[in-house]
């Protein structure tokens, strides 16, 4: 039975939709992230699911019972802000023992809850300080802490990690997914950072303009993106997308586009793509890291294409080099190893990796 | 090459020298206007004190505005408990505690029905809530004397005519629209979120605002209070019209008093009962003041 279920969700605020009909289910147990770029109705539908907003139609379903006009308080569920929304003139203490309190809970029960708790997340020095006496990573913890003394069917997060400095991030993040693999409730995680969806989720959700675009695992999500633009969200850097047709060369399907300074790249497809292409116009898309320089290892492995094209810029990041090419009119980011890093200039010859590489209908924007 | 020379002479710094006069000279020109200000204001006052000190045959001999050359207390007692007003010779105290039992009723009723007004308004955003809130806006920009007849009418069907009660209704009405408007405006700039987060844990509407808006509310309360008491206090119009002889608010009678005195003008007592009159408000400011500035610039949350 699933924890939660969202069906055909719907949502307008006046004359604007919010939210197109949105599916989701998580199982008990599962971290879904819902990801997505501004505006994209991820916010308001973990509220409606939340019951801080009406529903405008469709269900939402937590356990066995359908909860669209239950109240908050009654739908099993804790949240935590993006802001974390700490009551300001209580002890974290205090705080942690808020919602208790307010449902009647034996005071020696709340003590026992309140240090259980306190110890998992090991916030038991900061029991007696106020909010704004604690730094935004300790304060994170507390909302977390505030969130599990509830021991709800359901955790909500909302993007909670948006307000911490990077270094912070990335260990809270890591504090969160031992913290999931220890409760194990079922968690519903807003966030507009891909990486963040990347590597806590067991399934993502991609929105985009109120709509699902892509409901899958990571794997699922990063490697056959459903759309051009769940392509273009994932990964960072972001997917190169190349304006290409598809031919035959000796009766093996390949895809060709333009190259700087004349000439046009043949690149063999794979994975029958090309059978299902209903047009010779296709988008194609290549993550940076399937792009690395021609040597024997690369012509060994079965699916890599061969091609050169000029390079323009050289980031060094020190664990790996970014650079920019030209294909044709326009400008590809690719990922190196430090070790073969291209040179600012030189026609670099590339092996690109074409079992990975993605076709898109340049039309419907669905990969082939 | 060096782009800068030293003199061998002593470094005498010109410019800095005629830097500091002109920054003595603004000075000395602003701290003499504040000056001047503050003496106007601040005399007719000292004049009034001064007054209430002086035995009358000395005030008859000097003038009004001399410096004082003996010293009495007997003007205050008269003022407080003998002085002759409109034929009854109490003294200022009876309208003194008319005007407390109607001011401190009236400011902690429009406070508290204001702070509620105000978290309504900005936290339970309803529909039509703007509309609402425009609405009791105007009572902020209507001059008081329009519902001056209208109230008159509404406390004689009341038969809350010339009582303390009726004063304290009008001033608790008229206050609304300030007191909703401060709070609301405070109330505004405490996060939504915080609301949100005690809905899910399980906190109802007076909940909320007992355990979450009122801790964090003193700022704006003072602001409130302080806004009302002087108001209410130093009101003068519905309290000399709605009310009448031994009911009205020490405001009117000093008025009275000013008009009374048929033989004799006793400018030591008038000057002990303005005083007396003048007294709470002047005490509000002095302990209260520095607060009420703080809170009408503080912010809710940081």
């Amino acid at each position: 039975m699933a924890s939660l279920t969202v069906r055909n969700l719907r949502k307008n605020f006046g004359a604007v939709e919010v939210l197109k009909g949105v599916d989701i289910e998580a199982q008990t147990g599962e971290f879904i992230a819902l990801v997505g770029p501004s505006g994209c109705g991820k916010s308001t539908l973990l509220a409606m699911i939340a019951g801080l907003e009406s529903v405008t139609s469709g269900e939402i379903w937590i356990g066995d019972r359908m909860v669209n006009s239950v109240a908050p308080k009654d739908r099993d569920i804790a949240m935590v802000f993006q802001s974390y929304a700490l009551y300001p003139t209580m002890t974290v203490r205090e705080n942690m023992a808020f919602g208790m309190e307010s449902r009647g809970i034996p005071k020696a029960q709340q003590a026992e809850t309140i240090a259980r708790v306190a110890a998992l997340l090991q916030i038991e020095p900061l029991l007696a300080r106020k909010p704004g006496q604690l730094s935004g990573g300790q304060r994170q913890r507390v909302a977390m802490g505030r969130a599990l003394v509830r021991d709800p069917a359901l955790f909500l997060f909302d993007e909670p990690l948006s307000n911490l400095d990077a270094k912070l991030r990335v260990d809270m993040r890591t504090e969160i997914k031992k913290l999931h693999q220890r409760v194990g409730k079922t968690t519903v995680y807003v966030t507009h950072d891909q990486v963040e969806a990347m590597t806590l989720a067991s399934r993502i959700a991609v929105m985009h303009q109120g709509q699902v675009q892509q409901f899958d695992e990571p794997d699922a999500v990063y490697n056959r993106p459903a759309n051009i633009f769940v392509a273009g969200f994932m990964g960072s850097p972001s997917m190169n997308f190349i304006q290409a047709e598809i031919t035959t060369d000796n009766g093996k399907p390949v895809v060709t586009f333009p190259l700087a300074g004349g000439g046009t790249a043949s690149l063999p497809l794979f994975n029958g793509a090309a059978e299902r292409a209903t047009n010779r116009k296709v988008v194609l898309g290549i993550r940076p890291e399937h792009l690395s320089r021609q040597s024997s290892a690369t012509a060994a492995k079965p699916g890599m294409a061969t091609m050169t094209a000029p390079v323009e810029v050289v980031e060094p990041t020190g664990a790996e080099t970014m650079a920019v090419l030209r294909f044709g009119d326009r400008e590809v980011v690719g990922r190196f190893s430090p070790d073969d890093a291209p040179k600012t200039g030189e026609n670099m010859p590339l092996a690109v990796d074409m079992s990975r590489a993605c076709l898109f209908d340049p039309t419907t924007e669905k990969r082939i | 090459m060096s782009d800068a020379v030293l003199s061998s002479a002593p470094a005498i710094d010109l410019e800095a020298g005629r830097a500091r006069r002109r920054h003595l000279l603004s000075r000395v020109v602003i701290y003499g206007l504040l000056t001047v200000f503050a003496l106007i204001y601040l005399i007719p006052l000292w004049v009034v004190f001064f007054n209430s000190f002086r035995p009358l045959p000395e005030i008859s001999a000097n003038g009004l505005i001399a410096f004082p050359l003996s010293f009495r207390l007997d003007a205050w007692p008269q003022a407080w408990s003998e002085f002759c007003i409109g034929g009854q010779c109490n003294g200022m105290q009876r309208y003194f505690w008319n005007s407390v039992m109607m001011v401190v009723p009236a400011t902690i009723i429009s406070t508290a029905m204001g702070a509620v007004a105000g978290y309504v308004l900005s936290k339970w955003r309803f529909k039509g809530s703007e509309i609402v809130f425009g609405m009791m806006l105007l009572g902020v920009f209507m001059p008081g004397q329009i519902a001056l007849l209208p109230w008159a009418f509404v406390l004689g069907q009341l038969g809350l005519s010339n009582s303390v009660y009726g004063l304290i209704l009008v001033h608790c009405i008229q206050g609304l629209s300030f007191t909703t408007l401060f709070c609301r405006n405070y109330f505004i700039g405490i996060p939504d979120d915080l609301v949100k987060a005690a809905r899910i844990d399980g906190a109802g509407f007076w909940r909320i605002f007992y355990k979450i808006i009122l801790p964090i509310s003193p700022p704006i309360l003072i602001v409130t209070v302080i806004w009302q008491f002087t108001g209410i206090w130093n009101e003068y119009l519905f309290g000399v019209v709605l009310n009448s002889g031994a009911n009205q608010p020490i405001t009117a009678a000093l008025v009275a008093l000013s008009m009374s005195g048929t033989t004799v003008r006793t400018y030591d007592v008038m000057s002990a009962a303005v005083l007396i009159g003048a007294l709470p408000p002047l005490l509000v400011y002095f302990f209260g003041g520095k607060y009420f500035v703080r809170g009408l610039t503080q912010g809710a949350i940081k």
